[in-house]
């Protein structure tokens, strides 16, 4: 694995990195969306970018317990992050997951956290808009069709929908949208603590209506942006037995692949 | 003699209707005054750019492009009419007949501007007559699925109907008026639709002519006052509380959701010991957390229920709703609205004193807890509404209840919070795991 240094590894050493990798829960635990975590530092080794990772000192930001409606556990999370990266006075903050980049953006101020947020594919396309980013690869994606699902933290959220169509749009492939996409997108049914239980009763689940209209437009890769929403969509596209067809990837590992950093299958 | 009664027949209604009126609106600004104060009045720039835009503008209806253009049209049919409103007025104060006609009738340029106005209104009603139509065939014949869901039975339909039949009703009021009037004066007012309709009078009496202007004057009058006095129990009230919605609009990114100030005290005092707070604080009242019923919303929650037109965009986009859950975000609204009316009616009762009623926003006879559960805190909702409604303010609010107040959280939930409380993620692995990604 490539090199990654702790806060507390960069503080010893008397050195200050450029930005904070909020890495998350899922980017933490989740095998899928460790990949992601893995891409993504690729990227960042791959450029020089000095980042930094709390390790051991980050905690879940208290998203899942805030939107079911827990502000207590959510509190209690939010001001010891707080207080830990206050202590390592960061300044900057990359992430990967719309959840965190969300909460600790808009809500994390309130509480004394002031921080330069950015989610990934902001980052990114900054990093494409510089030049720093070069796709080598982009022809591996040749005659491929890629449809981008908007995570609701980003778009509707944040108003992020141009920045992951961006980074896609350096690959060599056709972006195709779905029924419903940007402030229209329909949600993968994760977000406010669903992930974490069942769905109440009703017709269908909410992440298969969402992979059924990705399957509408006959894309073959599926992009995302968020742990969450993968984990949904990966979830609808066995359910709904197209995993031959059809894969999974963030914008991370497709950038990283469009790089020659990755070697994914599409 | 027959003037003098008008005038007095004429003032004595509008001196009902604004009786009747005041109290009308008045129990609306009172209800929602019920509400917890919430300052909303930072950025008056942006706030009055968004109620221009989103308001007067209806720049958020084009999402959807045919009730869209259909509203549009009665929505400027009625602006521009309240102009031919005003002679109307002035002519039953004064027992004159078109006071601002004869006024300017010897000022070519002045009566060309009258004519204009008069014949614009009546060119834009032919517009407004087919959206009233075409509306009420969405509602009855076509059946729009979203207008006709499980909480638009009953009243919300009727209501729906009931303004649209109103603005028929004032139409025909309107147009018998200005072409009997035509009719009578031998066309000398130049109105151009009623100029068209003129012939319909060909062969009646000047009595007979003067007895359906007569009708439609007072009948266009009456209508008035009467869809004045009607608008504050109705649905319909959006036409003035989408001004006052769209400007106190929260301006935060839809993303953010408020952090609660006395649980951060709470939180800060168990980090920090030492720091326990001054003597003053003790004389606070306990603290409620989240929200049970309509006194712990905000007032700004209370005035979007009223807000509220029910036309079910929200619904329409919600995750939850499309795939077949009790969750309806419109539901939230109207039933926010119909428990605040109750508990108003109530303390009305009672010389405004509020006593339990054994009944809450949360319950079987609101909101249940399955339709609360049911929420993604997507934003569609929030995305949608054309007068910048946040069902999903009430929806967080009414959560935090159920949680922090009844524990009332399912078993999947409870097992999250305490792993979150001990291991700093949602499941159980510990911090220490949290590098194990690297290890690969």
């Amino acid at each position: 694995m490539d090199q990654v240094k702790t806060m507390a590894e960069y503080a010893a050493a008397n050195e200050t990195p450029e930005v904070l990798f909020w890495i998350g829960c899922l980017g933490s635990f989740d095998q899928r969306a460790q990949k992601v975590t893995r891409a993504f530092v690729k990227i960042l080794n791959h450029l020089n970018i000095k980042f930094a990772v709390l390790g051991s000192e980050e905690s879940c930001t208290g998203d899942p317990a805030k939107r079911a409606g827990n502000e207590f556990v959510f509190q209690m999370l939010a001001l010891q992050n707080i207080e830990v990266m206050n202590g390592y006075n960061v300044k900057k903050i990359v992430t990967t997951c719309p959840h965190c980049f969300n909460i600790i953006k808009n809500e994390y101020p309130s509480l004394g956290g002031n921080y330069e947020v950015m989610h990934h594919s902001v980052f990114l396309q900054q990093l494409i808009n510089e030049g720093r980013i070069k796709v080598t690869d982009a022809a591996a994606f040749k005659g491929k069709k890629i449809t981008y699902h908007d995570s609701c933290y980003l778009g509707r959220a944040n108003n992020i929908y141009e920045a992951p169509r961006k980074v896609l749009e350096q690959l060599d492939a056709e972006l195709v949208e779905m029924k419903s996409c940007r402030s229209k997108g329909l949600c993968c049914g994760a977000g406010g603590g669903q992930m974490f239980k069942e769905e109440e009763n009703g017709k269908k689940r909410i992440n298969i209506a969402r992979t059924e209209e990705a399957i509408e437009t006959g894309a073959t890769i599926i992009a995302t942006a968020c742990p969450f929403c993968s984990t949904m969509m990966t979830d609808g596209v066995k359910a709904k037995d197209k995993q031959a067809e059809i894969k999974l990837f963030d914008i991370a590992e497709l950038l990283a692949a469009g790089q020659g950093l990755e070697d994914i299958q599409i | 003699m027959v003037t003098y009664f008008q005038i007095v027949l004429f003032i004595v209604l509008v001196v009902i209707a604004a009786v009747i009126a005041y109290r009308g609106y008045y129990r609306v600004y009172k209800n929602i005054k019920l509400g917890k104060a919430e300052d909303l009045t930072d950025q008056p720039a942006v706030r009055l750019k968004n109620m221009l835009l989103v308001a007067f503008g209806q720049k958020k209806m084009f999402k959807y492009l045919t009730p869209a253009i259909l509203h549009l049209m009665i929505y400027v049919g009625f602006v521009i009419t309240q102009i031919e409103l005003i002679e109307i007025f002035i002519d039953g104060f004064t027992g004159h007949h078109r006071i601002i006609y004869h006024a300017v009738e010897n000022h070519p340029a002045l009566l060309a501007i009258y004519v204009f106005a008069i014949s614009f209104i009546e060119f834009l009603s032919i517009f407004v007559f087919v959206a009233t139509v075409a509306f009420l065939t969405r509602r009855w014949i076509i059946k729009v699925p979203r207008l006709n869901m499980a909480e638009m039975i009953g009243w919300p339909k009727a209501d729906a109907t009931i303004i649209l039949v109103a603005e028929i009703y004032l139409l025909t009021c309107i147009f018998s008026m200005n072409t009997a009037d035509m009719a009578m004066h031998n066309g000398q007012y130049r109105f151009l639709i009623s100029g068209m309709l003129m012939p319909i009078f060909d062969g009646w009496s000047y009595t007979a002519m003067h007895v359906v202007e007569r009708l439609g004057w007072w009948g266009h009058m009456v209508g008035v006052l009467a869809f004045i006095c009607y608008l504050p129990y109705s649905k319909h009230l959006h036409i003035l509380l989408a001004f006052p919605n769209t400007y106190f609009a929260h301006l935060e990114p839809k993303g953010y959701i408020a952090n609660m100030p006395a649980i951060t005290k709470e939180i800060k005092l168990m980090m920090n010991p030492e720091a326990a707070p001054a003597v003053s604080d003790q004389a606070e009242e306990p603290v409620k957390f989240g929200a049970k019923d309509v006194f712990d919303l905000s007032w700004k929650n209370l005035l979007d229920a009223y807000a509220c037109t029910e036309c079910g965009r929200c619904t329409d986009n919600c995750p939850a709703n499309m795939t077949g859950k009790k969750l309806s975000p419109r539901k939230v609204m109207m039933d926010t609205r119909d428990r605040l009316e109750e508990v108003g009616k109530k303390m009305a009762a009672n010389n405004g004193i509020w006593q339990e009623d054994g009944k809450s926003l949360i319950g079987d006879d609101y909101i249940t807890t399955e339709e609360l559960r049911a929420c993604t805190t997507c934003n569609a909702c929030v995305e949608q509404c054309p007068v910048m409604i946040s069902p999903l303010d009430i929806i967080i609010q009414l959560r935090r209840n159920l949680i922090m107040e009844e524990s009332n959280a399912p078993a999947e939930w409870m097992g999250m919070f305490s792993n979150m409380e001990n291991n700093g993620a949602p499941w159980q692995f510990g911090q220490q795991e949290r590098l194990n990604w690297t290890k690969e």
